[in-house]
């Protein structure tokens, strides 16, 4: 047992569970109204907002398996770059818009949106539960973050001795999300950044210079490794793939519920702005990290037997934290560990928040108590959280990781088959409901066959022509939602199907607060 | 009440130099390479770090420009 760092890692856990509970009294208000537990009251400001959006997006899974993925695959791993960094012009330009339809009628939930935009409650139901469906395995994949660092710290015990840290972790984090709702996680995710910046800070000067300076590790790193798969005859090779992972990343990420949940508690349009062009240092860290993937190659950990058996059990996820605990003293080891461990609940509790709310209103309210006060609702999305997160730590008990690894990739193929409807219906409802609920069908399926036929690979070859694409699945099953959701909309509009009533008009879309 | 909205014009200017950075980190052979290294970090990497801060701060005078 590492004691050193055990006692840090306990202290810092303690800090983040009284600030848990001591959020329920942060900018007072009844959470017995979901707007409130659910949502924050929609008034974080600027710094809140980034501080929560950054604890949402940069996931302690983040944190573990992008280095991991460089680690073992090299310059593809990159694509995380990319990736964030185009991320935020789109949302730039794309999100204020949801915000402030939402704020304008009172929406918790995209599928709120779709409800009102396309007077549809079916389309409105298929976007929740795809959310509820890509959001499960994600909680599922912040425990085996939580999982990685006990076992590192020397939690090796048998059978439920060995699973107890975890699931009392999971305990307090359900207790204070239950009482303080997305207060809490706000208030956690300041600790958890200053944490994980810390960390980070420390990981990329002190353990490079360790080991000759990052020219000397670039120099060491394999030159098919190094760079990315030039195309040959006939096959665009890494270079589609690369380019599609991250496009296909950018149009997925803020479609989650938990992203959504972050945006609309944002109190006015321009926090989102703001903090658009205030993420990026979150991906600056995340670059850094990234790099740690080749640090943790150069300094041989995967060959030290200290760290052979976590290695068999947690595959490449094991490399950051073999290079902390070779490199870092102990009690910063317990610093890094707790900032991965805090980084796991502050998404979780997001997560489990937004989950609750798609259940609550567009299932229970919408189908199953159409009478349901706030009051009502309220009681019912705090109680979801519970079974959300029980339902997370019986996965990552019972089944082997890899099943949640593989669903989290099967749930990001799912997510963006919303897009069509959530982001076009942002801009026109020219897409005729049922045309867009057919495209989403016809995209969970090729989505889910893909990434089946690959074995759980997130890129799939696709032959058009004599042409090999090897590119992101969900980026090509999004294509095909789309196209035949514009042309079963040509279909639908010639054969005259009815219409529905629009809840939103054009000057919504741009609505503000004074 | 809130500003008065940008004009049209203005507004696809500054959409367009929002997405340049965007398309510039899909095209990829532009920066899969070694030379020109920095301090022995290869093109590919440091280019791609340059990028992000290029990118924020796009985001951040689209933002002072009221867009």
């Amino acid at each position: 047992m590492n004691w050193p760092a055990l006692t840090v890692f306990v202290i810092l856990f303690g800090l983040v569970t009284v600030l848990g509970f001591i959020a329920v009294r942060w900018r007072a208000a009844d959470l017995n109204h979901l707007n409130e537990w659910g949502l924050g009251g929609r008034r974080f400001g600027t710094i809140v907002t980034w501080f929560l959006l950054g604890g949402d997006l940069y996931t302690a899974y983040t944190f573990i398996a992008v280095p991991a993925l460089v680690f073992g695959a090299g310059a593809i791993g990159f694509f995380a770059v990319p990736y964030t960094l185009m991320l935020y012009p789109f949302v730039y330009v794309v999100y204020p818009r949801l915000w402030s339809v939402a704020h304008k009628h009172g929406y918790v939930t995209a599928s709120d949106f779709v409800r009102g935009r396309y007077g549809s409650p079916l389309l409105a139901l298929l976007i929740a539960v795809t959310g509820i469906l890509a959001t499960m395995p994600y909680i599922a994949l912040q425990l085996v973050g939580i999982q990685v660092v006990i076992a590192a710290m020397g939690f090796t015990g048998e059978g439920w001795m060995g699973d107890l840290p975890l699931i009392v972790a999971f305990a307090i984090l359900a207790a204070y999300t239950y009482t303080s709702g997305l207060r809490a996680p706000a208030l956690i995710s300041v600790v958890k950044d200053i944490l994980i910046y810390i960390t980070v800070i420390a990981a990329i000067t002190v353990i490079p210079a360790e080991l000759g300076g990052y020219g000397h590790i670039f120099a060491s790193i394999a030159p098919d490794k190094l760079l990315l798969a030039a195309p040959t005859d006939h096959n665009t090779s890494a270079y589609g793939a690369y380019a599609t992972l991250a496009l296909g990343s950018v149009l997925a990420l803020f479609l989650y519920p938990h992203c959504i949940t972050a945006l609309l508690s944002s109190s006015s349009r321009g926090v989102i702005k703001r903090n658009m062009a205030l993420l990026p240092a979150y991906s600056l860290a995340l670059a850094l990290l990234a790099f740690l993937g080749y640090v943790a190659v150069v300094a041989h950990v995967h060959d030290d037997p200290a760290f052979a058996a976590y290695f068999k059990q947690y595959g490449n996820n094991f490399a950051v934290p073999a290079l902390m605990l070779k490199f870092f003293p102990a009690w910063f080891v317990g610093v890094a560990f707790a900032a991965v461990a805090i980084g796991a609940l502050v998404p979780a509790a997001i997560m489990s928040i937004a989950a609750a709310n798609l259940f609550t209103r567009n299932i229970y309210k919408e189908y199953l108590a159409p009478q349901a006060t706030p009051a009502d609702e309220a009681h019912m999305a705090k109680l979801l959280s519970l079974i959300v997160k029980v339902g997370a730590l019986a996965f990552i008990l019972f089944v082997p990781t890899q099943y949640a690894i593989n669903l989290q990739l099967l749930g990001g193929a799912w997510i963006i088959q919303t897009l069509p409807t959530v982001v076009i219906g942002l801009y026109t409802r020219w897409l005729h409901r049922w045309a867009l609920a057919l495209g989403w069908a016809v995209g969970m399926s090729l989505s889910t066959w893909m990434v089946v036929s690959q074995q759980f690979k997130p890129t799939f070859p696709l032959h058009l022509g004599d042409w090999t694409l090897p590119g992101y699945s969900a980026f090509y099953s999004v294509l095909m939602n789309f196209i035949v959701a514009v042309a079963l909309t040509l279909v639908f509009r010639a054969a005259k199907l009815a219409e529905a009533a629009d809840q939103t008009s054009p000057a919504d879309y741009e609505h503000d607060v004074a | 009440m809130a500003e008065p909205a940008p004009s049209k014009l203005k507004r696809t200017v500054w959409y367009v130099i929002l997405f340049v950075p965007f398309f510039t980190a899909i095209w990829v052979p532009l920066f899969n390479r070694v030379e020109p290294s920095f301090y022995g970090i290869p093109f590919f990497y440091w280019f791609q770090f340059v990028l992000i801060i290029v990118a924020a701060i796009v985001t951040g005078l689209a933002y002072l420009a009221k867009i």
